[in-house]
């Protein structure tokens, strides 16, 4: 196995147009672990931790936050959590210290695992995957048309991820997941809610409860629908239990070692209410400091 | 030899006896990552073994090609079971055990050919390479089919019931209050953090050294010889560093693979288990189905009990018998009962094998007698700590196999200071997300929350049953230094982690103090003395520990002797002039007796401890998540030989039970491991294992050592019924099944 250590960008982009089979590597929290396993043994590994740019996160003249692929879960919670609230909660349920030390929104993005941590905040945020070839220039993918399959995703094989590209929060968002033991756990299920106030909508995001982690369509239409953004009044039982339904129903659980499809569901729908009565008491809290 | 750090254990700097917390010599090493330990081995012409292991949980071999193996480069041999030099089979109870499958494979990852290869890529690759034709067959894989129904495929030719144990005592099975219930256990896994390893070095003899990381460097001996076709003397075994053991390094790994190895291609040979690998490679503790029926009177006074222990002990017998034995014999508990009919059965099937971990067959029984005395306690209207008091055991009680308790054992007494001790503070809503179910992975901030509080008692036997021929050997030579006399300590023990270095320094501290020692070296421990037994059954500080303060009071019998003679020098004189002091003796302890085949009955055990827990957890019931808040025990040891060391094995044996009782199982289904890895075989963190509030007791025992009452297995036992009460007590639900589940919570 070849060990490709490009300098910059541009290297990169050249050396994964000549070698499409090289497997790119960061922190190696997910490429180790399929390496170990003997998932697979790919002709080279392309190891980006020179290159410079990956590894810094900037404003866009919209606003928006450019964050490059190789900005580690740590650096997300202390530099990103005001902004990003919902990938920095995200981010603190990942491994352990030294992993999040290591490992990155972008190796997150390139495993492409339904079970991955990351997705759910950026499909209830509405961020955009960054990729660029060497051949034909960047290409920018919204976070739910990336996920393709289990472990796949909308690379081609010369591509390369570089960056997501997210709003930052315009109101409170909350991210749960849920594991078997208290720390250092893989997803048995995840949820991601995000309140979009100046857009009167919420964004969603499910995690390990699908083959791809997706956005629970029908409850963002139902609360769009339903959320009374004037008004300061906690929200109704019923419209909080119809939510969990709907989150529940949007995933596609199977039963595997780490729970039942049954129970994925059932604790999907938990967290959908309790996540989205924590995101709305905050903006009835903003909402009451502003009148 | 050059290039093996054997690690010989510095002398001690202080002069710490028993009683003190003396640090521990390898302590430093360790927490730093210098310590050398069996993977670490390293020879400079070494080269590397591969296990080729079946797919199949059941499968007839009709053939083996090696020769796609053999012609990769750097290939130096590849074995079948067509090489073994002596006996193909090999067993700690029978020898059964094929060292390679010969015609058939009886579970998945049972190994069936061996590769030595320049580099250890290579030798997987080459063992890939090897091709099996085999026949699946119907795998057994219920226990239950496998005990009772006649028409189950024998996985063995002597039968699927490898041992059924039964204990009978009294007649009367009638009672006012009756309860039962069926019980259940997962299989758990000691999940040390040490892969199997080893170094076998071909020797100018003939014979063969090998650098093994093990609890037993004697059985291992006799073991390997045989299937090597050598003579004992020609196998010599040295403890190479152990990363943790737990009951898993009794059994063979790849000790015979690796000699078989460096004994055809005259070189040394490593062999080292990945982590998927380990979970193949070593035996579990058995699952268990239970059921059970407890009779007592209005007021909770146990009339009987009956029970029936299904043990599934996998493809090949290991230690299986006598887990039978202890379940069977503590199968109640340690509760006076006077009508008891217990049948305790330890099955073949195909699952993998199963064996030997801490607590070894009481595990299971304290799990299903402990949550029936919790359903007890409720159907007479009585709290669990009362319906156990007025149960409990105490010095002159008599077990269900007739045998006496005559050393203390204030059960009662340690309910009411574990009862007594202060309940911790209700946990609030938007405290530290660390402190909730679900820590920070933030499914709650108080919601669906409750506190239950669960008590568990439980009852272990220390040292070798049911009449073991059990003992440890230790020599000890004390020589004039520069310094002054200087104490070599000499064992076979297997240091295993949990302290044994220590506490062996420590006791020649103390018994050779009036010889003027100070210093202490323990020798490496290797086949070159006695053997030491096992690192098992909670017996090296009382077996080991007995033969190092016999064979220390043997000498400084003969230093006494030199100083009556020679009134005038000085110990360090008399060292100087009369030494070396060297004596080396064999400790056994009390004499045990079988059990009798019908009845159970029979004193079959040589000491008993107690321990108790009360555990207070938070549930999220909604999500079925636990937060383990507290965990309190109270442990009579007898004496405390170091009490630093000894807290760790009672905070180690309380996160192994807590363990067990959430989250730890190995998934096997229809034959085959689903979660053979640490990302999904979870083993409690520090987040998981709350603060410990501990009393230690020093009630001693007259016929050990000090007093000494052997402590690491005791708190795995009672801290997952406790667990498991607390979840039921904060929940409501039944709950009859360890590791509970967060659907078990959640999705009754």
């Amino acid at each position: 196995m070849e060990f490709l250590r490009p300098q910059t960008w541009a290297e990169a982009l050249a050396a994964k147009a000549e070698l499409p089979g090289a497997v790119p590597i960061q922190g190696g929290t997910d490429v180790m672990v399929e390496i170990n396993f003997d998932v697979r043994r790919p002709p080279a590994l392309l190891d980006l931790t020179r290159v410079a740019e990956l590894a810094r996160w900037s404003a866009e003249p919209d606003g928006r936050l450019r964050v490059g692929a190789g900005v580690p879960y740590a650096r997300v919670i202390s530099e990103l959590a005001d902004r990003l609230p919902g990938l920095a909660q995200a981010a603190r349920t990942v491994g352990s210290p030294q992993i999040r030390n290591r490992g990155t929104v972008g190796g997150n993005l390139g495993a492409a695992s339904p079970a991955g941590d990351s997705h759910p905040p950026l499909l209830a945020c509405g961020a955009v995957i960054e990729v660029e070839s060497a051949a034909r220039g960047v290409r920018a993918v919204p976070a739910e048309e990336f996920y393709l399959g289990v472990k796949r995703n909308a690379l081609e094989p010369d591509e390369l991820i570089k960056a997501f590209v997210t709003p930052v929060a315009g109101g409170p968002q909350y991210f749960s997941k849920v594991g078997t033991r208290n720390a250092m756990v893989i997803a048995v299920c995840s949820f991601c809610v995000a309140l979009h106030p100046a857009e009167r909508r919420a964004g969603t995001g499910i995690g390990s409860a699908a083959p791809v982690p997706l956005r629970a369509l029908a409850a963002e239409e139902f609360l769009a629908a339903e959320l009374d953004w004037a008004g300061t009044a906690p929200l109704a039982p019923a419209l909080l239990t119809r939510f969990g339904e709907l989150v529940g129903a949007a995933a596609a659980p199977i039963d595997d070692v780490r729970g039942t499809a049954a129970y994925r569901r059932h604790a999907l729908s938990v967290l959908a209410r309790r996540t989205l009565t924590w995101a709305w008491n905050d903006h009835r809290k903003a909402a009451e400091r502003c009148a | 030899m050059t290039g093996i750090d054997t690690r010989a254990a510095e002398g001690a700097r202080s002069a710490q006896g028993i009683g003190q917390s003396a640090p521990r010599p390898d302590g430093v090493l360790k927490v730093t990552g210098e310590f050398a330990y069996s993977s670490d081995l390293w020879l400079d012409d070494m080269v590397w073994g591969a296990t080729l292991r079946s797919p199949h949980p059941s499968a007839l071999i009709r053939s083996i090609d090696v020769g796609p193996a053999l012609a990769m480069p750097g290939v130096l041999a590849v074995l079948t079971h067509e090489d073994v030099p002596g006996d193909p089979f090999y067993g700690l109870e029978r020898r059964h055990q094929p060292v390679l499958a010969v015609d058939r494979v009886r579970y998945q990852g049972e190994p069936v050919a061996l590769v030595a290869a320049d580099h250890p890529e290579r030798a997987r690759r080459a063992a890939a390479a090897i091709v099996v034709d085999y026949e699946v067959t119907e795998a057994v894989t219920d226990a239950r089919r496998a005990a009772f129904d006649p028409a189950c495929p024998r996985v063995h030719e002597e039968g699927n019931v490898l041992r059924h144990q039964p204990v009978r005592t009294g007649s009367v099975f009638e009672a006012p209050v009756v309860v039962s219930g069926e019980y259940e256990v997962g299989m758990q896994d000691q999940a040390f953090l040490g892969p199997e390893s080893g170094l076998a070095v071909p020797a100018e003899d003939g014979g063969v050294d090998l650098y093994i990381a093990t609890q037993w460097l004697h059985v291992d001996r006799d073991q390997i010889a045989p299937c090597l076709g050598l003579p004992a003397e020609k196998v010599r075994l040295t403890l190479a560093g152990v990363g943790g053991a737990f009951g898993a390094r009794e059994d063979l790994s790849m000790q015979v693979h690796a000699c078989m190895l460096a004994l055809r291609t005259g070189r040394p040979v490593k062999i080292v288990y990945g982590r998927e690998e380990s979970f193949f490679g070593h035996v579990h503790r058995h699952p268990a189905r239970m059921r059970y029926e407890h009779g007592a009177t209005r007021d909770g006074r146990l009339v009987y009990v009956k029970a029936e222990i299904l043990l599934d002990g996998g493809a090949y017998c290991s230690s299986s018998p006598a887990v039978v034995g202890n379940a069977a014999s503590l199968g109640v508990g340690p509760y006076e009962v006077g009508n008891v009919a217990v049948d305790a059965y330890g099955v073949y099937t195909n699952n993998p094998p199963c064996g030997a971990m801490r607590g070894f067959g009481a595990v299971q029984a304290c799990f299903a007698y402990e949550s029936q005395m919790d359903l007890l306690a409720e159907a007479c209207g009585l709290s669990p700590v009362e319906i156990r008091r007025r149960n409990a055991v105490s010095q002159g009680s008599h077990l269900i196999t007739g045998q006496l308790i005559d050393a203390p054992a204030p059960l009662a007494d340690m309910l009411t200071e574990l009862e007594s001790f202060p309940l911790p503070a209700t946990t609030g809503t938007g405290s530290d997300l660390r402190d909730l179910p679900g820590g920070v992975s933030q499914t709650t901030r108080g919601e669906g929350v409750r506190r239950g509080v669960g008590y568990g008692v439980g009852i272990k036997n220390i040292c070798f049953s049911e009449g073991f021929d059990d003992y440890s050997t230790a020599r000890v030579r004390v020589e004039a230094t520069p310094d002054g006399p200087h104490a070599l300590v000499h064992t076979a023990a297997a240091e295993v982690g949990q302290g044994l270095v220590t506490v062996q320094a420590q006791i020649a501290r103390t018994e050779l103090a009036e010889l003027g020692v100070e210093e202490v070296t323990l020798v490496p421990a290797d086949t070159s003395v006695g053997s030491a037994g096992s690192s098992s059954a909670s017996r090296q500080s009382y077996m080991t520990g007995g033969a190092v303060k016999t064979a220390c009071e043997a000498v400084r019998e003969r230093f006494r002797e030199l100083a009556a003679g020679h009134p005038g020098l000085s110990p360090a004189e008399l060292v100087e002039r009369f030494g070396p002091l060297e004596e080396t003796r064999e400790y056994r302890h009390r004499p045990t007796r079988p059990m009798d085949p019908l009845t159970g009955q029979g004193d079959s055990h040589t000491q008993l401890a107690l321990c108790v827990h009360r555990a207070v957890v938070d549930v999220d019931v909604e999500l079925g998540l636990v937060k383990v808040v507290e965990l309190a025990a109270v442990q009579d040891v007898g004496r405390v030989l170091n009490l630093l060391a000894l807290e760790g094995q009672i905070h180690g044996g309380s996160a192994q039970g807590l363990g067990l009782a959430l989250m730890e199982e190995v998934q096997v289904v229809d034959g085959r491991v689903r979660n053979p890895s640490f990302t999904d075989y979870l083993i409690p963190t520090i987040l998981d294992m709350p603060p410990m509030r501990m009393s230690i007791l020093e009630n001693a025992d007259p016929a050990a050592p000090y007093g000494l009452r052997g402590a690491g297995e005791p708190p795995t036992l009672s801290s997952t019924p406790a667990i498991a009460a607390a979840v039921r007590a904060a929940t409501g639900r039944p709950l009859p099944r360890v590791p509970i589940r967060p659907q078990d919570i959640a999705l009754p």
